[in-house]
């Protein structure tokens, strides 16, 4: 078992004959994910890979192949109508990979997604995956190994080295879900760590953020109260100056809120392990956590 | 993206959202024209820069306040004429100081009562959300913190917009009536719809003020944009200063790296903005100092490695570079190709330590061990932050 995708997910790529989105269809299959469509408007009657049928619209994809997550590479201008389109099409697992979608038009996608009860993943987020059985992202599936530790971050390649920490030391995931770097997005850190805390193949959780905002706080608030699994966390940006964005849109300092050190506290007040340097975030769980 | 204040007015009142009338100069021969639209009488001059705090700051020659209220065309002449082309240091500035190339000339407006008005894109709510308090024209953080009762929030839904309702509460909560407040229902509709229009992440008035003669116009205006819109708002791109920017960042920007320059002395390379911000933490709690933010993306080639090489070597202070690449997609073969490469064309002079972790990993260490480089390689970000910080000395 494992939380939201497991090997009888039925994948939809949104954008599949674009560059980013075919290479990393490839990968996803090669990985062993269950793609069964893709979409790209105008495409549709081809077959992609001479394998997975490539229709104009989801509603056609979902009528024809019964897709049930979609997966989406839409560039930024248009990426926004292309989650829209799945959420009416009644795909219930949207997983935004596209970087750099304007604010605005996830604010409207976050006013719709609350009326649908579909799932939203990222955007901007390397995706989500269930090792052993279903890759869906951009994250290289080798470093991960099936097992019962949950991750959830908001950055990608600080998930990859947390991952690798545990793989390098016996221990595997059970899922790894990048939830993006963008101020607005569809699933938070506590959403995931409610996911975890049900899922009963999930016996630990590391938890990866970083500066701004106040996702990692209101996480800590509730596994404080209601998880008894170990949990590990570690927070980015304890040296980023106030004002600037560092790279992901979501992180910066501003008026004070959102700073490493309330977050930081906020943890440890939950009784969370956290981590003192990125080094250290699977030794860190594995000092609370002994399998 | 930041723009000036006066472009801000000039956004407002394309917009019809009152603001005093004025004239920006770029250029000592421009003061004639400019004025000329304004009357002989008490005027405000105001140096253009991307920082706050410009009233209280000082000229690096010892000229006195970026903003200055002058009885006079004449004295406003002379005050501009000291401003332009000088750098005034601000606390928001640094002590480097900014270089003002453009003057504002506004008129001086008497004030009965300052108010604070703003909206931004509430990442909690995922929703804009309007700010307005009687407290206007002091430190809005201030205000929040300690009388959090005088401060009015609306959340407007972004699939509904702003509706009459919202505007009449947040104008019934200033204390407004009749006339004034139907400007301010008014003036609320317009600004949201600047707001939204524009992309805007921050629309900020403060003060808002209401004139003896029951006017309400904007002091000063704050604006800033949603960088991932600009490809859709070509008006508001052009209105970019690349003066206000670090040459090396808008250089970064050319090959799509993320680059943010600070002041340590051990520079950064680093796949991921994450774990860019990771390696800067770990830098520092090994003893060392950061030189930047650098984050080459997760798909780099060997020239944008090679430019990011260039971009740090450039900086002065940099002492000694950390390369973190996890590579995934990227594989570390390539990367320690670009790596190479980028070494031999910028003559490498300074300690270079790389940690590689990911796909192809021993060929990518091989390479770097066969290239004859002074390249210190490393197995964990710990022992690279390690290592460089040995190198180079504890800040």
């Amino acid at each position: 078992m494992s939380v939201l995708v497991n090997k009888n997910s039925r994948i939809l790529v949104q954008g599949i004959t674009g560059k980013a989105g075919s290479f990393h269809a490839q990968q996803c299959l090669d990985y062993g994910t269950n793609i069964v469509a893709g979409v790209t408007p105008g495409r549709g009657g081809s077959t992609f890979e001479k394998k997975v049928p490539v229709f104009d619209t989801v509603g056609a994809a979902v009528r024809e192949t019964g897709a049930d997550v979609s997966m989406v590479f839409v560039p930024p201008p248009f990426a926004a109508d292309s989650i829209l389109e799945a959420l009416d099409a009644g795909i219930g697992l949207v997983v935004a990979i596209t970087e750099g979608i304007p604010v605005k038009d996830m604010a409207e996608v976050k006013g719709k997604l609350l009326s649908t009860g579909a799932r939203l993943i990222g955007p901007n987020c390397p995706g989500i995956i269930t090792p052993g059985e279903c890759k869906i992202g951009i994250m290289p599936g080798y470093i991960h190994k099936p097992g019962r530790v949950g991750v959830v971050s908001r950055s990608g390649t600080l998930t990859y080295e947390a991952v690798w920490q545990l793989t390098s030391r016996g221990h595997g995931q059970s899922t790894c879900i990048g939830i993006g770097g963008d101020p607005i997005n569809g699933t938070s850190h506590l959403d995931c760590v409610k996911l975890f805390n049900e899922d009963p193949d999930t016996d630990a959780i590391i938890m990866i953020g970083e500066i701004g905002g106040t996702a990692e706080e209101e996480a800590a608030a509730y596994i404080k109260e209601h998880v008894k699994k170990p949990v590990a966390a570690f927070i980015a940006g304890t040296t980023a100056p106030p004002g600037r964005r560092m790279g992901h849109a979501g992180a910066i300092v501003s008026g004070g809120k959102g700073t490493a050190e309330a977050k930081i506290a906020a943890m440890r007040e939950a009784n969370i392990a956290v981590a003192e340097t990125p080094s250290d975030m699977a030794d860190a769980l594995l000092r609370v956590y002994k399998p | 993206m930041n723009i000036h204040e006066y472009q801000a007015k000039e956004l407002f009142q394309k917009y019809g959202i009152p603001v005093p009338a004025g004239a920006a100069c770029r250029a000592g021969n421009e003061f004639d024209t400019a004025l000329a639209g304004l009357p002989d009488e008490a005027l405000v001059v105001k140096s253009q820069i991307h920082a706050g705090g410009r009233g209280k700051g000082t000229f690096t020659d010892g000229y006195q306040g970026g903003v200055k209220v002058v009885k006079s065309r004449a004295e406003a002449r002379e005050a501009a004429a000291k401003m332009l082309g000088n750098t005034l240091v601000t606390h928001q500035t640094g002590p480097e100081g900014r270089k003002v190339q453009t003057v504002y000339f506004t008129q001086a407006s008497d004030i009965v009562k300052e108010y604070y008005l703003a909206i931004v894109m509430d990442r909690a709510t995922s929703s804009p959300v309007i700010i307005a308090s009687t407290e206007g024209g002091v430190d809005i953080e201030t205000v929040a913190d300690q009388t959090p009762d005088k401060i009015i929030r609306v959340t407007v839904d972004p699939l509904l917009g702003l509706k009459p309702y919202q505007a009449r509460e947040v104008a019934f909560g200033l204390g407004f009536k009749d006339d004034q407040f139907k400007q301010m229902v008014k003036l609320l509709a317009n600004l949201y719809r600047l707001f939204w229009e524009k992309d805007c992440s921050l629309l900020e008035i403060n003060p808002l003020v209401t004139t003896p003669e029951g006017k309400i116009e904007a002091l000063d205006a704050k604006v800033n944009f949603d960088d991932n819109a600009l490809f859709r708002l070509p008006d508001i791109a052009a209105l970019r200063d690349l003066n206000e920017e670090d040459p090396k960042e808008i250089e970064a920007s050319k090959y799509n790296l993320n680059y943010i320059a600070l002041d340590g002395n051990i520079a950064c390379m680093v796949n991921g903005a994450g774990l860019a911000m990771a390696t800067m933490d770990i830098i520092k709690h090994f003893g060392g100092s950061p030189a930047n933010f650098l984050d080459v993306g997760g798909g780099a080639n060997a020239e944008q490695v090679t430019q990011a090489f260039k971009i740090i070597l450039s900086d002065p202070n940099v002492k000694g570079i950390l390369v973190n690449i996890f590579g995934g997609i990227m594989k570390c073969d390539t990367i320690a190709t670009g790596i190479i490469e980028a070494a031999k064309a910028v003559k490498l002079d300074r300690p270079l330590v790389v940690r590689l972790e990911g796909t192809n990993v021993e060929a990518g260490k091989k390479l770097l061990g066969e290239s004859g480089l002074a390249i210190e390689p490393a197995d964990t970000l710990a022992e690279a932050a390690e290592k460089i910080v040995n190198l180079v000395g504890k800040a």
